[in-house]
């Protein structure tokens, strides 16, 4: 498949060629980050907040909410159904009489718990692949390239919707756990791509090969140069993919893949409901959790759209010659 | 001229030739994944309904009973005949699925892309000119909120507005319950069959039903056209060949329709057909938004029913169509810019 490597060529390249190992680089980055001006700084802080706001939300989700996410009474008398925005419930009640804003915010909880442990899922999974294909070569190599290329070429919604009907047909039933697999399945390939790509060019580097001229074990090698040189675009892909999975966590609940709903607040399950609300013209079990993930998912992408032209040095410098090369939103397109 | 036509031909059997070995990896992935599982399909399915005997029964007929590897034999053999299997609940072969609701999926998804395209590109188009000004920022920031917006959402969103509090627009379905029968089926695609029966009325009807799932899509695929066209057009922008068209006189305008934008498609266009994988997943999803009888639909009440074989085949088409997508492209890429060859 030579047309989607292609597309995902640019991620690769915008995380950068590696810089050789320099123990001021963080120091770099940092100075990097305040020099960052305008528009792109903005951005970067109102979606770090944003993020924030949401962290803040899932972890004290019990202190922040007015009701829990599937309590439908209240000192022994059950609440309205489907009641319309009011003091008592700020966001209205959905048809089984559960307090909407209740679970938005417990929605994002769920949201972050699924979100984290996809990715560090797919990067623990992929991350060392990359290394060892890249580093090794040979017939594992061509292998498994071929299975993440078949992988990424796969619709990657349908992917985890399979994924995710296996594993709640079959092993664990759906929770938290099944639906961040079906979701890790999906993006192990970029990690994958993007790290052995780079560690195909940072294995021909002088400093690995002095390493190994001096009898350094690959186990060394790799663990010890290789891996400081490649993870550096790690944390943009992890916070796109962050992005991006909290758009397929709420497609996977919208179609009854994900949490289910006794388990935990989903938004997609909640707007699954809502479908039939809407016809009767019912706006706010729609309008909330859809708000929810829709700023969630900016938030993420504009922190993640900062970092790379933050970390990424290639970025950087084309943003203080005199002709601007908008090299950013190019590459978030890409990688999508 | 012979001698780049015999490069170019060679670029496309090295390209269909590539091809076959990712399919072979994908149909392979499909059958693990379904038969992994432990347990059969047939009681997965069926298992509620019928006495152990009939599921024996059943399992034989299916060819369940078989050692796993004529299984993956018989179902490599079947997809390269275009047999895609049969359903276990309701023994409909694949293709009879993809005749009755292919149509719509496709009518959905190539209009979800025209709206993409009517709104993406001058959008685009117009943020580049604007560069770095308010409305550049005002356009890429929508860019960013249709691609960060659930396709599920916005269309709900859509069916309350235009809907519900407008009454415009309906927001279930393909057509009307007392229209649709009354269109003769010749190529399965309603709209296409409405026109073609010269009722009007019918084919009305059946638009109005299209523009909200079409929009909802469209817009997912909307913000992508807007970086990607903006970014190449203002690539294009500080081009020599601009700058020529500039020397010599030429008006602003002309030099962004007539120099850059031709030259910046190129790329949208190669990038656009890539989100094809995009555009099915969100083809599910709106289609169960919108009751839309295409083929997802069929798909997701399948794995409700869990109906391994009806998925595995689905599934199998859905990787199948981004393949040949893929491969059309790069065909289609090799034949505009001479540079792309073996």
């Amino acid at each position: 498949m030579s047309a989607i490597p292609a597309a995902e060529a640019a991620p690769t390249r915008g995380a950068g060629p590696n810089p050789p190992p320099d123990a001021r680089r963080t120091g770099r980055r940092f100075a990097a980050l305040r020099s960052a001006r305008g528009v792109p700084r903005a951005l970067l802080l109102v979606g770090t907040v944003m993020t924030a706001v949401f962290v803040v939300l899932a972890v004290f989700a019990p202190l922040i909410a007015p009701y829990g996410f599937d309590q439908y009474t209240d000192g022994g008398h059950r609440f309205a159904k489907l009641a319309g925005p009011s003091a008592q419930h700020l966001f209205g009640t959905t048809v089984q009489s559960v307090d909407v804003l209740s679970r938005v915010v417990f929605g994002a909880r769920t949201a972050l718990e699924v979100v984290v442990l996809a990715v560090v899922f797919s990067v623990l999974i992929g991350v060392p692949l990359g290394l060892l294909s890249g580093y090794f070569g040979g017939l594992l190599d061509r292998f498994l390239v071929l299975v993440m290329d078949a992988l990424f070429a796969f619709p990657y919604l349908l992917l985890a919707i399979v994924i995710a009907f296996l594993l709640s047909n079959v092993v664990i039933g759906g929770g938290v756990v099944t639906t961040a697999l079906a979701i890790t399945v999906i993006y192990v390939p970029q990690y994958f791509r993007v790290v052995r790509a780079s560690t195909l060019s940072a294995r021909e580097a002088t400093y690995v090969e002095a390493a190994r001229a001096m009898g350094a074990p690959a186990r060394t090698v790799i663990s010890r140069y290789l891996f400081v040189n490649v993870v550096h675009s790690v944390p943009v892909i992890a916070t796109l993919n962050a992005a991006d999975a909290i758009l397929t966590l709420a497609g996977l609940g919208f179609l009854g893949y994900g949490i289910q709903p006794t388990e935990a607040a989903e938004w997609g399950y909640d707007l699954q409901r809502a479908i039939a609300d809407a016809g009767a013209g019912i706006w706010w079990t729609a309008l909330y959790p859809g708000l929810a993930i829709t700023l969630l998912v900016i938030a993420l992408t504009l922190v993640g759209e900062g970092l790379n032209e933050v970390v990424n040095p290639a970025l950087r410098r084309s943003r203080s010659r005199p002709v601007r090369l908008p090299a950013r939103p190019e590459r978030k397109a890409a990688d999508r | 001229m012979a001698r780049s036509s015999r490069s170019l031909g060679l670029f496309i059997v090295a390209r269909l030739i590539l091809a076959v070995p990712m399919v072979l990896i994908l149909l392979t992935v499909v059958f693990l994944l379904m038969r992994v599982a432990p347990g059969d399909p047939v009681s997965a399915a069926l298992g509620a309904h019928l006495s152990e005997a009939q599921l024996e029964q059943r399992r034989a007929a299916a060819g369940f009973d078989r050692p796993l590897i004529v299984q993956y034999g018989d179902y490599l053999g079947g997809v390269a005949t275009g047999d895609f299997g049969r359903t276990i609940t309701d023994n409909r072969s694949i293709t009879q699925i993809l005749v009755d609701n292919g149509g719509a999926t496709l009518t959905l998804t190539v209009a979800a892309l025209l709206v993409a395209v009517i709104l993406g590109l001058p959008l685009g188009l117009w943020a580049a000119r604007r560069r770095d000004k308010w409305d550049d920022l005002v356009i890429r920031l929508f860019g960013i909120v249709t691609f960060a917006a659930p396709v599920f959402f916005v269309g709900l969103l859509l069916q309350l507005l235009f809907g519900k509090t407008l009454g415009w627009l309906p927001t279930s379905g393909q057509a009307a319950p007392i229209v649709a029968p009354t269109v003769p089926e010749k190529t399965h695609i309603l709209l296409l069959d409405a026109a073609l029966s010269g009722d009007w009325s019918a084919f009305d009807d059946v638009f109005r039903h299209l523009i909200l799932p079409a929009v909802s899509l469209g817009l997912l695929v909307t913000g992508v056209l807007i970086r990607l066209s903006r970014v190449n057009v203002i690539q294009t922008m500080r081009s020599d060949y601009v700058e020529a068209a500039r020397a010599r006189g030429i008006r602003e305008g002309a030099v962004v329709v007539r120099h850059a934008l031709r030259n910046a498609l190129v790329p949208v266009i190669t990038v656009t057909g890539l989100q094809v994988a995009l555009l099915l997943g969100g083809a599910v999803l709106t289609e169960e938004t919108f009751n839309w009888p295409g083929v997802g639909n069929q798909l997701v009440s399948y794995l409700n029913g869990r109906d391994y074989t009806a998925v595995q085949g689905l599934i199998t088409v859905f990787a199948l169509v981004v393949v040949v997508v893929s491969l059309l492209i790069d065909i289609v890429n090799a034949l505009v810019d001479p540079r792309i060859r073996y």
